[in-house]
């Protein structure tokens, strides 16, 4: 029963996606262009990065809304550390260090004192962003080095796969395998659909909810060591709003708020709907305000489908139950 | 016969030659894209207009694209996306002068002019930009507007933004340097105090400099949070009336003070004219008629022929003065 809805929630997303390609296509001649795709793979970028362990977390009937936040925090870390002379190998494992730390932060007094995640990473999204302005206040960075910041702006050779890129398909593949194909994975649903009968079925429930937000922590940085990178640029304010994003695109991956329901297959095809989408109605010349509500509408829809469905559903096996 | 033929080929020969100069100006269907700093952001939208006003003169096709967000990366995604349009000039008031750097020269690379106004990126992402007014003309200026308020003699003071503030400390010199002419014998320079661009400590430092010079007969206040606390200080004072109080300031924030006569006069360059200017350069860089090089000069409409001066800065000019007879035609 939860097998087949999730494939169906898939299948609508791929005949979604095929219709904004279509209506990319018929919208603008350029949409197919490959160095329109190659812009429209590099924009979610970062996002993607965040949404992969966000998945795990929603999955665990958890939130991290600190992402944007630590992605900033290891922005602003970057640029302050290559200012003070660090090579640039060193400054990148120092912030990537960094964001996990955040992240165990996170996850240690959301585990020792037992508080709901929401609330915490709600604290220590204003916390890292403080952070982040502390160490940069309204100073941006920009003189990485050039080798550095090619990587960010170049594609795999002559193809229109954006060299940053290959780091979000890697990573994609890694945690598809982690969540749908080992215990760890299998482990989080189950915390999701009911942590109590997790805990006693002897699952280390705590352990594992430290190490997802420890792992949201890493992830969080990786994505802002190549932000920085992409846009030659260490701000604070870099990512600002970004969480919710993240959130939005693994909601509409069909992973139920709730908790124990949802594949990566999903958000990943949700992530390129919404880059397609957007790249689609920013080609022709759609305003950015339309743009924010096409998204908003979206979230809605991930949310409001599942419910009319299943209550739908209900109603119908309610009458043929009263009719037999 | 043959010079009948002469006769008419003549005339016809220059009425040729007369309309290729006159495509060489400025071709139509140039498609030129306004990219602010952030749609909506009321400034911006002014300077917008003026834009759009200067494309429509010269049978452009003008559209204003943006983020909503004024974050590093908001606007590289517009600049992909009019790469991919094929615009013939991107002119962007950039949020980051970094970030887009690399994407503007992606777009330079695919033959679209770049000119950037308001606010400039490192000189390799743009070929012009065009500047709101130089140091010198504001500085200058703002003792000269002065001058004619107080009558040419009395003391006046500077209420400035921080003691560091690069911008000030440039016009406050220029300032210094127009008060050195004989024109200017009777007037005296008694303090420059410093507000800090905090609207409280601005609003205390206009009460000190009241109090500690009671002969005071005019403040400049280059900064629009100086000049607003400086007049709304005055508004309420004993001596409204017989302090003039001028700087720089938007229309908005200070109308109420020129409508009840606390200021006459204050100044500011007009963001419209700003988008005006930048709509041309772009114009004529995209028809090819200039470069972007020092010395090249183009005709840029109402505002006549602009010189390319150094680093590919086109400058707009004097600021504009606003009074009771022309605030209301400015919404910013």
């Amino acid at each position: 029963m939860n097998k087949s809805k999730h494939f169906s929630w898939e299948a609508m997303l791929c005949v979604v996606l095929i219709a904004s390609l279509a209506l990319g296509r018929g919208l603008s001649p350029d949409f197919l262009g490959a160095s329109n795709f190659s812009n429209l793979l590099a924009d979610f970028t970062e996002i993607a990065l965040m949404a992969l362990p966000m998945t795990l977390i929603i999955v665990a009937a958890e939130i991290d809304l600190s992402v944007a936040s630590v992605m900033g925090m290891s922005s602003a870390l970057m640029g302050v550390l290559w200012h003070m002379g660090l090579p640039m190998p060193a400054v990148i494992v120092t912030c990537l260090v960094a964001g996990t730390l955040a992240g165990l932060f996170n996850g240690v007094v959301i585990v020792k004192f037992a508080l709901p995640s929401l609330a915490v990473t709600i604290g220590t999204m204003a916390l890292f962003r403080g952070c982040a302005y502390l160490l940069l206040g309204d100073q941006a960075i920009a003189d990485f080095p050039g080798n550095y910041t090619l990587f960010g702006i170049s594609n795999v050779g002559d193809s229109f796969i954006p060299q940053p890129f290959v780091i979000v398909i890697i990573a994609a593949i890694l945690f598809t395998v982690l969540l749908q194909a080992t215990p760890f994975g299998r482990s989080l649903y189950a915390i999701g659909s009911n942590q109590t009968a997790a805990h006693f079925s002897g699952i280390n429930v705590a352990r594992t909810k430290l190490r997802l937000f420890v792992l949201s922590g890493f992830m969080s940085a990786l994505a802002g060591v190549i932000y920085t990178l992409r846009f030659s640029s260490a701000r604070g304010d870099n990512g600002e709003g970004f969480e919710l994003s993240v959130v939005a695109a693994v909601l509409f991956g069909g992973v139920s708020i709730f908790g124990g329901k949802g594949s990566l297959v999903g958000v990943l095809l949700s992530l390129v709907i919404i880059g397609v989408l957007k790249n689609a109605l920013t080609l022709s010349d759609v305003s950015s305000e339309v743009l924010t509500i096409v998204t908003g509408l979206l979230l809605l829809s991930s949310v409001l489908v599942p419910n009319l469905l299943a209550r739908w559903r209900e109603s119908r096996q309610r009458r043929a139950l009263a009719a037999a | 016969m043959l010079r009948k033929v002469q006769m008419l080929a003549l005339p016809m020969l220059l009425a040729t030659l007369m309309a290729g100069v006159g495509a060489a100006e400025l071709k139509k269907d140039l498609k030129i894209a306004f990219l602010p700093k952030q749609i909506n952001n009321p400034y911006e939208v002014i300077a917008d207009e003026g834009g759009m006003t200067a494309i429509k003169e010269f049978g452009g096709i003008g559209k204003v694209v943006g983020p909503s967000d004024a974050g590093a990366s908001s606007q590289v995604q517009y600049v992909n996306t009019l790469i991919t349009q094929k615009q013939h000039a991107i002119v962007i008031a950039a949020n980051d002068a970094n970030a887009v750097v690399p994407y503007l020269k992606k777009a330079q690379a695919a033959g679209i002019k770049v000119v950037t106004f308001d606010s400039d990126t490192s000189p390799d992402g743009r070929q012009i930009f065009v500047n709101q007014a130089d140091s010198e003309g504001i500085g200058r200026a703002q003792l000269q507007l002065l001058a004619k308020l107080i009558g040419g003699e009395g003391e006046f003071a500077i209420l400035s933004a921080t003691p560091n503030a690069t911008n000030q400390n440039t016009w406050i010199k220029w300032m210094q340097e127009e008060l050195k002419k004989p024109e200017y014998a009777k007037m005296k320079l008694v303090k420059v105090a410093y507000g800090n661009d905090d609207d409280q400590k601005s609003f205390v430092e206009t009460q000190g400099l009241l109090q500690a010079y009671p002969k005071l007969k005019g403040i400049i206040s280059p900064t629009t949070v100086g000049i607003s606390a400086a007049a709304r200080y005055l508004s309420t004072s004993p001596r409204k009336g017989q302090v003039a109080i001028t700087g720089l300031g938007t229309p908005n924030q200070m109308r109420a003070f020129v409508k009840n006569g606390t200021v006459k006069a204050f100044q500011l360059w007009d963001p419209g004219q700003l988008g005006y200017l930048a709509a041309y350069a772009a114009a004529h860089l995209a028809a090819g008629n200039i470069t972007g090089k020092e010395g090249e000069s183009f005709d840029a409409g109402k505002l006549g022929k602009r010189t390319v001066g150094k680093n590919g800065e086109v400058v707009l000019g004097p600021p504009t003065t606003f009074d009771a007879s022309n605030i209301d035609n400015f919404n910013f």
